[in-house]
């Protein structure tokens, strides 16, 4: 292809929203730059297509922002779902530059919406992108092909060459052929390795085989294995994935927000075994949403039940899949080709135990079963009242921990050092700041931040 | 109305409803939010507050070939024509015309020879000025008087129905205000951020569609408003076509049809580049007649004016006569149409929001 005989100062492996920040940075800087992306054109944009908001560091009100959320409180609420393991001095680098990024999102076409319906309680912390991650995804498009950056879609960087500790070569495949590239300097921002199901079995053990993965089909972590089998440093349990438990009936890749269920803490909770096996009631839905992924990855055949009875079917957002229904519990397990004994004294059990009170579907409510091994500790109501409804569960991959180490500057080391032209954005190097857990919309702070700053150091290393 | 295209409409909405992500486009995501069944009525309201302003289609990261398929635009497209065709009465003439260009120019060149045929049957104005001298005002009005009144009759029946099938209830000042400035601005051509819609160009938003929509329609409304001062310039001050430059109807007519004409053609040209997959494929060829007709019925307006005075005065009178009366009839059966529904849908889009 034409474009692969031109000499370009920077390339980008990958066009998802790190890639995207970093291009746009480096072609300002004047370098000449391409993007290699693997998905064709209208699946550019990775994980990032399936994003709503970002997290966002402000000590005004802000469009679309209310309030203040000052660096403090940022950094508290990523050491509680970090748990401590979290890089400070990186960390705290993300939150201070994520105030700018608002303005420069907007300069680079990037518009934003008031917090949606139903997600009120994030309205203070994060900025919803205008139409989602695709339309933001498209705005960088637009902007980066303005300042001159080359794009080449269905193109697969298999092998990044590093000798002396310097990027020689970049090798991509694009319509069968292989192409060998020699830039000044590299970008990588492809992502993590979920989409690698061989790559994942290995790590987390065969369950996995079964687990859904909720973004693109794309990142596969090539790269990321091609420069780590090179000596390359990397941060990042890397047995771990990000989980969360998802409609069992979503399509096995980029199923994105859509298949989340929010209809847990008002139901009960069965394994393949009719058996129940955590508390369903533990905490509101959306703290304790990213925990369930891992609990039914721990059940045989990694698939839950969650059940509801008539009364609830009204208290959760919708899910994009309709729930299955029946009149009887019987019925219901034989849809769900369950045990129809079993499910029946699990839930007569379940109702036994409940007690008397007061239920509040939005507040915990402290309506607990008693006597049970497993006490469901809020919304506890009989699962009497039919028609009853069942969604099926399963883990739904969003992103893996392991990537690249880098410094504040983005570059990536070897064990020899600072590898000379290579830098590193987005969850290929997220791995650096968020060592477990996940805090909401700080997935594209990262990507922004960093995206920024390697494509900035990328194109005046060049220069 | 087709069962499939009712379902298609329902899977889509029911994703977006779980999806949200493009509530800040426009009217539609946040009435979806507060519709608890997707039914027909609904279906048929939310398709008609559309806009086809695209600007979903090209955000959502769940179009072909991702297995949920999403295309709103085009399933509320095909759910809004068909709610057009279903309520247009006599129904006949919605299914003949939306779809077919051919009918359209058929029907222009009946109303064209017709005109011919006349001027060489009847005698003219005698002593009259202009057109009237080959065809007489009073021809002229036995035309035209039927060819506006029947039209009326129609709309006004279909919207009567659209209003009771979308249950529509009693209306408030507010309300209307409401709509009417929804409708004037074209917020829901706006893109939520000002800057206009995705048409021409992909996902690039642009405001070359609100531009051409405003010419048009303000370009319509001064050629209408023109034959409405003329007509009570007869009437009542006795004083007949033809008109100085320096006259109300011309004041009006001249810039008025510059606008239609220039609007509609550069309507036209949008709408070669814009995807039909983003809208009902269908009826591509019967509302690009239809943009026609309107570039045709201005363009030859503003000929008649220019060339009135040379030999062509008989050939471009009949012309122009043709076309509109072609128009005039076809307006409760083509895109004309739309903006009745539009303006139906926003009233009732008033209500529900004054409700919660
Ligand atoms: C359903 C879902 C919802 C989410 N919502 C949010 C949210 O609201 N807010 C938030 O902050 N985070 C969210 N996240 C996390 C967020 O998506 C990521 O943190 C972010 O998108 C990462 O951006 P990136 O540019 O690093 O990677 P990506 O956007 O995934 O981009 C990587 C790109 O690299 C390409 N690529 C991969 N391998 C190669 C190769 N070998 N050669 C060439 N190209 C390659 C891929 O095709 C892809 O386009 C969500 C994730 C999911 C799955
Ligand atoms: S069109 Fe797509 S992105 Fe927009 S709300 Fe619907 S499903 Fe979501
Ligand atoms: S096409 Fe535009 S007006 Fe129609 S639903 Fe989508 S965003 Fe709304």
């Amino acid at each position: 292809m034409d474009l692969f005989e031109k000499d370009f100062d920077v390339i980008v492996i990958g066009g998802g929203n790190a890639g995207l920040c970093a291009a746009i940075s480096a072609a300002e800087q004047g370098a000449q730059v391409l993007i290699l992306e693997s998905a064709p054109k209208i699946y550019r944009g990775g994980n990032s297509r399936h994003t709503r908001n970002f997290r966002c560091m402000h000590r005004t009100e802000k469009f679309p922002l209310t309030g203040r959320y000052d660096e403090e409180e940022y950094f508290q609420d990523l050491i509680k779902v970090t748990g401590g393991k979290t890089d400070e001095t990186l960390a705290r680098l993300v939150i201070g530059q994520s105030e700018d990024c608002l303005d420069w999102m907007v300069e680079h076409g990037v518009r934003f919406q008031p917090s949606l319906s139903g997600t009120l309680s994030l309205s203070r912390t994060n900025a919803f992108f205008l139409g989602g991650g695709k339309a933001l995804v498209n705005a960088y498009y637009r902007t980066a092909e303005a300042l001159g950056v080359e794009v080449s879609y269905d193109t697969e960087v298999t092998d990044v060459k590093l000798e002396d500790n310097r990027v020689t070569e970049v090798c991509c495949r694009y319509q069968e052929r292989e192409y060998r590239l020699t830039p000044k300097a590299v970008v990588v921002a492809s992502g993590g390795f979920q989409s690698d199901i061989d790559w994942l079995a290995d790590a987390w053990g065969p369950a996995a085989r079964n687990f859904l993965i909720r973004g693109t089909p794309y990142n596969r972590g090539v790269v990321l294995k091609s420069l780590l089998d090179q000596d390359v440093l990397s941060v990042g349990d890397p047995t771990q994935c990000h989980a969360v438990a998802i409609d069992g009936r979503a399509p096995k890749y980029d199923g994105g927000i859509v298949t989340r269920l929010d209809c847990v803490p008002f139901s009960v909770v069965v394994n393949r075994d009719c058996e129940r096996f955590y508390d369903e009631g533990e905490d509101v839905w959306p703290k304790r949403y990213a925990i369930w992924g891992r609990l039914v990855a721990a059940q045989p055949d990694q698939i839950g039940f969650s059940i509801i009875d008539s009364k609830s079917i009204d208290l959760f957002m919708p899910s994009v899949f309709p729930p299955i229904k029946a009149d009887t519990l019987d019925e219901l397990a034989k849809a769900l080709e369950l045990s129809q004994d079993g499910l029946k004294s699990t839930i007569e059990k379940f109702n036994q135990a409940c007690t008397e009170g007061t239920f509040f579907p939005t507040e915990l409510d402290g309506l607990s079963t008693r006597g049970l091994e497993i006490e469901k500790t809020n919304w506890a109501r009989p699962i009497d009242t039919p028609p009853y409804y069942a969604y099926s569960l399963k883990p739904g991959v969003t992103f893996t921990y392991l990537g690249f180490k880098v410094d504040k500057n983005a570059r990536v080391y070897s064990q020899k050092g600072p590898i000379d032209n290579l830098w590193a954005a987005g969850e290929t190097m997220a791995g650096s700041i968020l060592g477990q857990g996940y805090l909401a919309g700080f997935g594209m702070t990262i990507g922004t931040v960093f995206g920024r700053l390697a494509g900035g150091e990328a194109g005046s290393h060049v220069h | 109305m087709s069962i499939d295209t009712s379902l298609e409409a329902k899977r889509q909405i029911e994703i977006c409803n779980a999806c949200r992500y493009c509530e800040g486009y426009c009217s539609v995501f946040p009435a979806i939010n507060n519709t608890k069944v997707f039914d027909k009525p609904s279906l048929t309201f939310l398709a008609n507050l559309c806009h086809n302003c695209r600007g979903c289609y090209y955000a959502c990261q769940f179009t072909p070939p991702h297995e949920f398929a999403i295309n709103l635009p085009g399933i509320l497209a095909e759910q809004r024509q068909e709610s057009w065709q279903e309520f247009a009465w006599p129904r006949g003439f919605g299914q003949l015309f939306h779809r077919s260009g051919l009918a359209i120019s058929l029907l222009v060149v009946i109303g064209a020879a017709l005109m011919i045929w006349l001027i060489n049957l009847l005698p003219g104005q005698e002593n009259a000025e202009g057109f009237y001298r080959l065809l007489s005002h009073q021809t002229m009005v036995l035309i035209f008087i039927p060819a506006f009144l029947l039209p009326i009759f129609a709309l006004v029946k279909s919207t009567r129905d659209f209003w009771a099938s979308i249950n529509g209830s009693a209306l408030q000042v507010t309300h209307i205000k409401d709509a009417l400035t929804t409708a004037l601005s074209l917020k829901n051509l706006s893109g939520g951020h000002g800057e206009g819609c995705n048409f021409e160009d992909e996902d690039r938003f642009s405001l070359a569609r609100t531009h051409a929509h405003h010419a048009v329609f303000i370009g319509f409304s001064l050629c209408f408003l023109s034959t409405s001062v003329a007509t009570i310039l007869h009437y009542f001050f006795n004083n007949p076509a033809p008109y100085d430059l320096i006259s109300l109807p011309k004041l009006f007519g001249i810039p008025g049809g510059i606008l239609l004409s220039v609007g509609s053609a550069y309507l036209a040209y949008l709408k070669t580049k814009a995807d039909p997959e983003l809208s009902s494929p269908k009826v591509w060829g019967g509302e690009m007649a239809f943009i026609v007709l309107l570039f045709l019925v201005s363009t030859s307006g503003l000929f008649l004016y220019i060339l009135g005075g040379t030999s062509w005065l008989a050939e471009l009178l009949a012309f122009h006569l043709g076309c509109v009366l072609a128009l005039f009839l076809l307006t409760p059966y083509t895109k004309m149409v739309h903006g009745i529904y539009r303006v139906a849908a926003l009233l009732r889009d008033a209500q529900l929001k004054s409700r919660t």
